[in-house]
């Protein structure tokens, strides 16, 4: 029995995710996320009511909002489109809002499809500085592999973790990616070659980060009316969750801190949000497979334990004895590669759903967990700020 | 086979900068901030329910969205809280190596960030032992003040 209104997943598709791509405009490469979707769905898009489009900062594009030159890439002409923009989670923000649409009663047949091409600027990191203060915070070479440096250096301060800790999940990740023929980075890496590559900004290295990414994904979310009346059988979206952390990092330190840079607590508070809402109260012994979005190997650690799959600080003895990984007992994290080899900005969120679908409905291909049939699937966006939370089942019935 | 690959035809390119200057207000509570570091002070504001001295000032709470009420004076050196060495360059922000970290300086409840100068950082290992979290640093300060957050950093507070 299902606590919120029922909202399935129908179907979903994704580019081969690769640097750069030459033989397509950004609209072209969307209608391949939007194609790819629908044909995954099997329905055409005149059966489409509403269409959602992820699309984070424009600079990365280099084009003023670049929803407008999409519409016709996704086929919106004649309906209902909405921008969603929250940064790193706006692709899972996108579907959120997509669920929100169908809950709502307004339509029964939403799409989400979008793209990103964030080698193109040439600057990611230059672009995401922008996002900090102007008056206290700019003059200061802040991005986000700094702001999770800092973060990763607090989380190996408080307990007692080391970079070796760091580099397990960068393993477990890209031999997980070498089976996802989607994923951007396919080769695997051992330990010893992650701590040998080179210094981004400590503790992060270039074995720890994601890489910039090129390529389209889309989602098509149904409502229960409409998958009863066409007999289909879509993986059902059972809780959701979200919220939200300052915005100062600074105030997430000190002598009177409420939440520390080095965990993810309001993060942990959007999953247990989901939790509740799906009847989840065991994690690590209800939950199939974990998609969260971790872009680098230390987020990973700290979203593991905020998604109640370890304690705190807890992360790295768990790595080491061999969880999480593909062919282990209990939760499977990141089986695609993760965000760690595919970073697509505006449609990674999108992506952790569309796997968590995949998943759940035992599509997944050579990554698929065995008999899958509850995942969770996470999102963060922002200076580590915004958090999105999704659990999705094979079918409506109470997980136990 | 792609399109392209079928016509032989090379791909094109259009090539463009975004060159946009802005003039930002930084607001009453920011600017007399910045008129401090001229003096060669670093002021926070209290929140009124938490107690708390936030650093940098804020005119309303973080947590509960009240105004804060008046402003503290807080000391010119603290402890690091966090903080990374940056070896990789990234256009447009500065050549590396540089270290950055956030401090919780003597007085305050939150942290400021900042650059830390006066390390050889192209040691990694000592750079980040001198760095560790806990270690005590000083504000400095520029001798010709530009009206920025730029016109401070942090240095090792020394033994």
């Amino acid at each position: 029995m299902s606590k919120i209104p029922a909202v399935g997943v129908l179907g979903s598709g994704q580019t081969k995710f690769v640097t750069t791509r030459t033989d397509v405009t950004f609209p072209e490469l969307v209608r391949e996320g939007s194609d790819l979707a629908l044909a995954d769905a099997g329905i055409p898009i005149d059966e489409v009511d509403a269409f959602v489009f992820p699309l984070a900062p424009d600079a990365l594009i280099g084009v003023g909002n670049g929803e407008r030159w999409c519409v016709e890439a996704v086929g919106a002409s004649g309906k209902p489109f909405m921008r969603v923009n929250n940064g790193g989670a706006t692709g899972m923000s996108a579907v959120i809002t997509a669920w929100t649409h169908i809950a709502s009663g307004m339509f029964d047949v939403v799409l989400v499809a979008g793209a990103d091409r964030v080698s193109e600027s040439g600057s990611a990191q230059s672009v995401l500085n922008k996002m900090w203060d102007v008056g206290y915070e700019r003059p200061v070479p802040l991005n986000t592999i700094t702001m999770l440096a800092m973060s990763a250096a607090r989380y190996m301060h408080l307990y007692d973790s080391d970079e070796r800790d760091m580099a397990l999940v960068s393993v477990k990740n890209r031999a997980h990616a070498a089976l996802n023929p989607y994923a951007h980075l396919r080769k695997p890496v051992t330990v010893d070659e992650v701590l040998a590559s080179r210094d981004l900004a400590w503790p992060i290295k270039l074995g720890d980060a994601c890489p910039a990414s090129t390529g389209a994904a889309g989602l098509v979310l149904v409502s229960e009316r409409y998958a009863k009346a066409h007999g289909l059988r879509p993986a059902w979206i059972r809780g959701l969750g979200q919220n939200t952390e300052t915005y100062w990092m600074g105030d997430r330190v000190g002598p009177k801190v409420v939440s520390d840079h080095a965990d993810a607590d309001a993060l942990g508070e959007a999953f247990w949000h989901a939790y509740r809402q799906a009847g989840i109260t065991d994690p690590r012994s209800q939950i199939d497979v974990a998609e969260v979005y971790a872009p680098f190997s230390s987020v990973e650690l700290h979203v593991i334990e905020a998604a109640g799959l370890a304690e705190k600080g807890q992360a790295p003895k768990h790595l080491a004895e061999g969880e999480f990984a593909l062919g282990a007992p209990g939760t499977i994290v990141n089986p695609s590669g993760g965000v760690l080899c595919t970073n697509a900005i505006a449609v990674t969120g999108a992506v952790r759903v569309a796997e968590a679908a995949n998943q759940v409905l035992n599509r997944a291909g050579a990554h698929q967990v065995s008999d899958a049939r509850v995942a969770v699937a996470s999102a963060i966006g922002g200076d580590h700020q915004f958090y999105s939370t999704m659990v999705l089942s094979s079918d409506l019935e109470e997980i136990a | 086979m792609t399109a392209q690959a079928e016509s032989g035809t090379d791909p094109a390119f259009y090539e463009q900068t975004w060159d946009l200057s802005y003039r930002h207000a930084l607001g009453e509570t920011t600017s007399r901030f910045l008129a401090g570091l001229a003096k060669g002070e670093i002021w926070g504001r209290r929140d009124p329910a938490s107690g708390r001295v936030l650093v940098p000032p804020r005119s309303y709470s973080d947590r509960d969205h009240t105004p804060t009420t008046d402003w503290v004076k807080v000391a010119n050196e603290g402890v690091i809280e966090m903080f990374t060495v940056v070896y990789e360059p990234f256009r447009n922000l500065p050549d590396p190596p540089y270290a950055l970290a956030y401090v919780t300086l003597d007085g305050a409840d939150t942290a400021l960030v900042g650059y830390v100068k006066g390390l050889d950082l192209s040691d990694r290992e000592e750079a980040v032992r001198r760095l560790a979290i806990g270690e005590r640093v000083v504000v400095a300060f520029a001798d010709e003040p530009t009206g920025t957050a730029a016109d401070y950093w942090f240095e090792p507070a020394g033994d």
